[in-house]
């Protein structure tokens, strides 16, 4: 089998996060920042993948399950918050938010 | 194996910004879904098939499926997704775009530095379950309490 270099898959999830980093900041609906969220924890979860290929220990596995528990829970948590903000203001627009007035 | 991880690794990085450029939201569902699916088989070329399998169905099967159920409950329509349009313009991404870009850069600059290549060697199951169920136990009752905690705050927070 040939060889994948290291830095290349621990690039691909630098701009893998980076995509979701630039979602997070750019878009105004809950439900897409919510996304990047996700696409940020999956990348970390394919860096340390990557960790564990190249110390061909299976720990960086171990830490990729850890996230994708926290992923899953926080996806519950996200979306019960949005069907609430949905009831709330009828609109996904997560500049109704700035008031904090519950 | 090579050319695997690379042309799943093109498709990850398409399917993931048409994600953040899509304005239909149940369309950046299915190209995020692309995403994961592509990350697996980025998982099976590393030599992790445990993880790829696991990616494909939490991550690609239960995550996103819950996400689809809520945007069901939802019903957005075109109302959204024209005010998304309208939201999406080009002036608005310079600022963020530029600080990506920077973190990127540095992020590419750093790792760069270093020369190893991988040798697929393939972490078995066995191998990650005797880790996981021996010194990482603790971690795993941890991580059963904080699904029963993610269940519980999502019962009561979508509750009328």
């Amino acid at each position: 089998m040939d060889a994948i270099p290291y830095e290349h898959g621990l690039i691909l999830a630098a701009i893998l996060f980076v995509c979701g980093l630039l979602g997070v900041l750019t878009r105004r609906n809950i439900v897409f920042v919510l996304m990047s969220l996700e696409i940020m924890l999956n990348a970390c979860g394919l860096a340390f993948v990557v960790a564990s290929a190249r110390w061909q220990h299976a720990e960086g596995q171990i830490m990729y399950l850890m996230i994708l528990t926290l992923a899953a829970a926080e996806v519950a948590v996200g979306l019960g918050l949005i069907i609430q903000m949905y009831r709330r203001f009828h609109t996904v627009d997560i500049s109704v938010l700035n008031e904090m007035k519950g | 194996m090579t050319l695997l991880f690379y042309s799943a690794g093109a498709i990850a990085l398409i399917a993931t910004l048409s994600v953040i450029l899509s304005s239909n939201v149940v369309h950046a569902l299915v190209y995020l879904i692309i995403s994961l699916l592509s990350v697996a088989v980025i998982f099976f070329a590393l030599g992790a098939p445990f993880a790829a399998m696991l990616e494909a169905i939490v991550y690609a099967g239960a995550i996103m499926v819950l996400f689809l159920f809520v945007m069901m409950m939802l019903n957005l329509g075109q109302a959204t997704e024209d005010e998304e349009r309208a939201w999406m313009q080009p002036s608005l991404w310079i600022g963020p775009g530029l600080l990506s870009g920077i973190l990127l850069l540095l992020f590419v600059s750093t790792l760069l530095t270093h020369d190893v290549t991988l040798a697929p060697v393939e972490v078995s199951v066995r191998d990650i379950s005797l880790l996981l169920f021996g010194p990482w136990l603790l971690a795993v009752e941890l991580a059963s309490m904080l699904l029963l905690a993610g269940l519980i705050a999502a019962y009561h927070l979508a509750k009328k």
